[in-house]
């Protein structure tokens, strides 16, 4: 299979604007003769619905949730990146390109980067004209602050939950498409499958939550937002019910999946304790601007933290990197905490947390400046450890955050399967092997705002009329196929309930193929993996219920699916013979411990192509660079 | 963190579906960690029920970190339980005493409709929003977001009433069960910026009327729905509200 990503040819600068130009278009009254299926309220879903529905397209969108309002992006705290350069520090649309393209360690497409940031400001402007409140300064304009590792201060925020008013933004202008009658809300479904006619995505098989009712959703072509896949380690910092089911189903059906070992572990979270904690909180990034990590100079030093003299404490990112100290990028932090953890030097419940300090930045700017800026952080802090930060160290540790890897997307945003998008964190996007801070956010609306609208349209001018209806055969074909996985989970009759598997699963996985990787581990990893996933489909108890909520099916539904994900994962470890951003393989490291990349032999993308009963098939997509020339990382 | 261990009794309210009749259950929770979220000994216990062959409990829960909004019941009686500002995801069993009686029921409004046991249905909250709660502003062809100055405390109050999170216990904790506070902090955060100007008074209008035809009470001014947010809104936007154009 040659994988064609359709990038425009010509200079990567233009790129976009010459796509954009030479895509043919649909005239409006005939838009509305198109459904379209979104699966996702996210920001990507929810800016993408709201867009296509705008230009007269009809949209049906599924989401799980009870409200489109509750999609993950609600959670992201930081801020979102734009080259505005209205700090006026030096930041520029070619400056947010090169760190994008360095930040994910070279392993994006320098026009899909490049798209990125010449899109970012737009994002910003469209944000404002919805109402999203962003910070500003006394004269009226907004703020932007620096953030993770990042020379230029280009991220704009709302206090610490950006996520939460840009999701707000985009879920308003859906509810208004909604009022208006071009969006049909599907809520409390989940996907289940896709449905293809002639190798065509052209719907999806949902369970609804409540009833249990399996429904067909078609329309003329199908576009998954549904975020990313860390919750297959279990404990993350998604939420709960984050999974990957929609892509691997869709994976399944012959879209390719890329990058999948790419997975960001996020240094800062709170760490976890009980065995049935049930996820990780992360606290923003933004607390390394004024935190400083530390730990105990000698291991097993049992004193509380403010028993420890200056003298015998390591701040160890400042100690080995002078220039960058607490800002290093997260792969970086991560990596430095869990050696010093695993080496006895970690504080709290097992030795697992590093401190995180605001003693110095209280000193200097006053306790009440530090609160303004952090203020629902802390409170989050305090309410879940019961420990005060404004009065002792906070305790963090590394935690599986976001997914670089995700569908293979051609520059349309569409996957190996025709009419079938894939949009925001689902797809493997432009962050390469790591994501730079505050770009999230800036990747689904773009997406979802300015490039699905765009793509999706040009494609549509091909699609014949009228959509297949819920009795086209391909659509009985994939209902019964759903039927019969539930039907067969069901029929286990073991004695283990779900969470039991979900809990082994991700401590296999965040041990075999977490911040650090080695080939034995992965090799072990796969063969505890596929024992595990045995297990489960021998000794799986549920509840019976078929009709009406049973979360536990749910759970088991989406389970099954992470099984098959985690061991494409660890054997996209085990073929990345390198270490690059997040990905660290302990064979591929310079003398330093630094990551070694290998662009002679993996300057590629990696996309998976799924076979039924057999070993799945690695392609690759070579990566060129003719703007930002590859260089090693140096962060001394 | 501690390391403490705790027995609890919880009575928790279990009712098939919105036509079944409904009880509550006893259980107990023996010697587990005080440092478990309520969420997540409603965990312990449903894993307990699966493995024994009884229906777990049914609760809306999803990010666990007190913003989605899904998560939120009656806890002895307060809507997200005894702490401040605390979504239910987020209140800690360190919070309780070893011996205590949790009795865990769900919201309850007209509005509401009951899913099962803890569980209801707040899709009217979406609907409140799709009356107005919006700029109708077209996407793709925004002028330059600094073209639009708005001061710093401006911003910061229109934040604070954009935080509403959707959780619906200011509305399970009014007498009235009214959507007030809720309809006000939109009105409010959309009506304190330059971008929510042109459709000010139609969005009041509308939200306010959609919000009687819901079934939502009128503000029974006990501001018990202050009280209970987990955003800490305060109800003075509901006098706010009321100086806004009214149907």
């Amino acid at each position: 299979m040659t994988l064609d990503p359709r990038i425009p040819a010509g200079p990567v600068a233009q790129a976009w604007t010459h796509c954009r130009e030479g895509l043919p278009l649909i005239s409006p009254l005939r838009k509305r003769q198109f459904t379209l299926v979104v699966v996702g309220s996210g920001l990507a879903g929810a800016s993408a619905a709201a867009a296509l529905a705008e230009q007269g397209y009809r949209v049906r969108l599924v989401t799980y949730h009870d409200s489109p309002r509750r999609a993950h992006s609600v959670a992201a705290q930081g801020g979102i990146n734009a080259a505005k350069n209205s700090a006026n520090d030096g930041d520029s649309i070619a400056r947010l390109f090169a760190d994008t393209v360095r930040g994910g360690d070279f392993r994006a497409r320098e026009a899909g980067c490049h798209r990125l940031a010449e899109i970012s400001s737009a994002i910003i402007n469209q944000a404002v004209a919805q109402g999203v409140p962003f910070a500003r300064e006394y004269g009226g304009t907004l703020a932007t602050r620096s953030f993770g590792g990042s020379l230029v201060s280009r991220t704009f925020y709302a206090r610490g939950q950006t996520g939460q008013q840009l999701l707000y933004g985009a879920y308003q202008a859906l509810m208004r498409q909604v009022a208006a009658g071009r969006v049909q809300l599907l809520c409390r479904r989940d996907m289940v499958e896709l449905v293809t006619v002639d190798g065509v995505a052209r719907g999806v098989v949902c369970r609804h939550l409540v009833s249990g009712a399996l429904e067909t959703i078609t329309g003329h072509a199908v576009l998954l937002a549904t975020g990313g896949y860390s919750n297959v380690y279990y404990l993350s910092t998604n939420a709960l019910q984050s999974n990957a089911s929609a892509i691997w189903r869709a994976h399944r059906q012959g879209a390719l999946f890329a990058n999948p070992c790419f997975t960001q572990i996020h240094p800062t979270c709170i760490p976890s304790g009980d065995p049935h904690q049930s996820k990780l909180t992360l606290m923003s990034e933004s607390l390394r601007n004024d935190g400083r990590l530390w730990l105990p100079s000698h291991p097993g030093d049992a004193r509380p933290p403010d028993a420890i003299p200056e003298a015998e404490r390591d701040y160890f990112l400042e100690r080995q990197y002078p220039a960058y100290g607490n800002m290093v990028p997260r792969d970086v932090a991560s990596r430095r905490a869990r050696e010093l953890c695993a080496a006895g030097q970690g504080v709290g419940p097992g030795g697992r947390s590093v401190y995180l300090d605001l003693a110095e930045a209280i000193g200097r700017e006053g306790r009440s400046a530090i609160e303004a800026r952090y203020g629902n952080l802390l409170a989050m802090y305090e309410r879940i450890t019961g420990d005060d930060p404004l009065a002792v160290p906070m305790r963090i540790y590394p935690a599986p955050h976001y997914t670089m890897g995700g569908l293979w997307v051609d520059y349309h945003l569409m996957s190996t399967i025709a009419g079938l998008f894939v949009l925001g964190e689902a797809n493997f996007s432009e962050h390469g092997a790591n994501r730079l801070g505050a770009s999230a956010l800036m990747q689904g609306l773009a997406d979802g705002l300015f490039i699905a609208p765009a793509t999706v349209t040009a494609w549509l001018t091909g699609q014949p009329l009228p959509e297949v209806g819920p009795d086209h055969p391909a659509c009985r074909a994939a209902l019964a196929a759903a039927e019969v996985r539930i039907a067969a989970l069901l029929a286990v009759g073991g004695r283990r309930p779900v969470d039991g598997f979900h809990r082994e699963l991700g401590l296999l996985l965040i041990d075999s193929c977490g911040i650090s990787r080695n080939a034995e581990g992965l090799r072990r990893g796969l063969e505890q993996v596929a024992a595990l996933e045995a297990s489960f489909h021998a000794d799986l108890r549920l509840p019976q219920q078929v009709s009406g909520p049973n979360a536990e099916l749910e759970k088991a539904l989406r389970l099954a699916d992470f099984f098959s994900l985690a061991q494409l994962m660890l054997r996209d470890a085990l073929a990345r013979e390198e270490s690059c951003g997040a990905h660290f393989r302990e064979e591929h490291q310079t003398p330093e411990g630094e990551a070694l990349r290998d662009d002679n032999h993996f300057a590629h993308i990696a996309a998976w192509e799924f076979r039924e009963g057999g070993v799945p098939l690695r392609h690759t997509e070579p990566l060129r660079f003719s703007l930002v020339q590859p260089s090693q990382r140096s962060y001394a | 963190m501690t390391s403490r261990v705790l027995s609890l009794h919880l009575r928790i309210w279990r009712q098939l579906g919105p036509q079944s009749p409904g009880a509550f259950e006893n259980h107990r929770l023996e010697r587990v960690s005080a440092d478990l979220s309520l969420l997540e000994a409603l965990d312990l216990l449903n894993e307990r029920l699966v493995a024994a062959g009884e229906r777990p409990v049914h609760f809306e829960h999803d990010c666990r970190e007190g913003i989605c909004g899904s998560c939120g019941f009656l806890v002895n009686g307060q809507a997200h339980g005894p702490r401040l500002a605390t979504t239910v995801c987020q209140l800690y069993l360190r919070q309780f005493a070893d011996g205590d009686c949790l009795v865990l029921e769900p919201w309850r409004a007209a509005a509401f409709p009951l899913i099962q046991d803890l569980a209801v249905e707040r899709a009217a909250l979406d609907r409140l929003i799709a009356a107005g709660g919006y700029c109708s502003v077209p996407i793709g062809s925004a002028p330059e977001a600094n073209g639009l100055l708005v001061g710093r405390e401006q911003a910061r109050s229109a934040f604070e009433t954009a935080a509403c999170i959707g959780c619906g216990a200011c509305i399970a904790s009014c007498r009235n069960a009214s959507a007030s506070l809720f309809v006000a902090a939109k009105l409010a955060h959309l009506g304190q910026l330059p971008q929510g100007q042109p459709e000010r008074a139609r969005r009041a209008a509308a939200m306010q009327e959609q919000m009687a035809a819901e079934g939502f009470g009128s503000c029974s001014s006990q501001l018990e729905c202050e009280a209970v947010c987990p955003q800490q809104i305060s109800a003075d936007w509901i006098s706010w509200m009321h100086r806004e154009a009214r149907p």
